[in-house]
């Protein structure tokens, strides 16, 4: 059996729209949407932009930084994209990243490093799994489709592009949010991506981005565009 | 009671992350789950943390929680007739 990795896929599938968010600014589908001169931090940076979106979602203050972004990208490809034509269980989300939930981990350790101050914060607790971020997009667009998140040591396009070309390519979902959404330290990197199937496009969706084949060249492509 | 009620309200905004809602916003008599400032369960782990880092008062029964944690108000009677550490 040919392993995954090398595997060759038949079916056409295209990108139809992503969310790029890196430090100063964020573009969705090829459009400048934020930009902030003098970046100071990321919490500062995060909210301007949830503010500037002007999403009511009083959950966001209490995610993580990784859900934080993971969240914010998905809910700016999603709100131009047209997935109400699909299931709720025909959707899925693959995200990846190379520092897992390590952040919060260490936020979560330094409330109970001291036995003498030992106060262990049950809301940081919850988001030490890397997954929990995807856990939040799932709820709020109701996706109830097959999800994973992967580790890799750097952006690995061809490991997201073959993971997400088997669950299409099998019928398990009909379209998939995926990407990659790193956070460690302040530092961040974040491309999330919609994937459907060409034939499933709706032409008028999307601001009228034209669709990118999702191939790991173009997702390499779109991770460092400038 | 007063003072230790605007205390409990910034600790409570601090705390659970209530980025939207000032002090004014809170009402001390108004239930804190379900309806009003919509916590959740997660919350409720978080205010048991809150009363004994910042008061040294340890809930034993968490049957009590539902009557402690009703409101700012009833949080403050209870901090009143439990505390140990200012």
């Amino acid at each position: 059996m040919q392993p995954l990795y090398f595997k060759r896929f038949e079916m056409d599938f295209s990108i139809t729209g992503y969310c790029l968010i890196s430090e100063k600014k964020v573009i969705v589908n090829d459009q400048l949407r934020f930009y902030q001169e003098n970046f100071l931090n990321f919490a500062n940076f995060i909210k301007s932009l949830y503010k500037l979106e002007e999403i009511n979602y009083p959950k966001f203050y209490k995610m993580d930084s990784l859900s934080k972004l993971g969240f914010l990208a998905s809910e700016l490809v999603l709100k131009v994209s047209s997935i109400k034509k699909y299931r709720e269980d025909e959707l899925g989300v693959v995200l990846s990243n190379s520092s897992s939930s390590l952040d919060t981990d260490i936020v979560y350790q330094n409330t109970i490093n001291d036995r003498f101050n030992y106060f262990p914060s049950p809301s940081v607790f919850v988001y030490t799994l890397p997954n929990i971020v995807i856990g939040e997009i799932c709820i709020k667009f109701n996706i109830k489709g097959e999800n994973a998140f992967l580790i890799s040591e750097t952006f690995n396009g061809r490991l997201i592009c073959n993971y997400v070309n088997e669950m299409m390519e099998k019928n398990r979902v009909q379209a998939c949010l995926c990407g990659w959404v790193e956070y460690l330290g302040d530092k961040f990197e974040t491309l999330v991506m919609l994937v459907e199937k060409s034939g499933f496009i709706d032409k008028q969706s999307n601001l009228g981005y034209c669709p990118t084949p999702f191939t790991e060249q173009h997702l390499n492509q779109l991770l460092h565009r400038n | 009671m007063e003072e230790l009620i605007t205390k409990l309200k910034k600790e409570v905004i601090e705390q659970l992350n209530l980025e939207d809602i000032s002090v004014d916003n809170i009402d001390p008599e108004a239930p804190l789950f379900g309806e009003g400032l919509g916590l959740d369960s997660i919350d409720a782990l978080e205010l048991i943390v809150l009363l004994e880092k910042n008061y040294g008062i340890k809930i034993e029964d968490p049957k009590d929680g539902k009557k402690i944690f009703y409101s700012i108000k009833t949080m403050a009677e209870y901090i009143t007739d439990h505390k140990k550490v200012q």
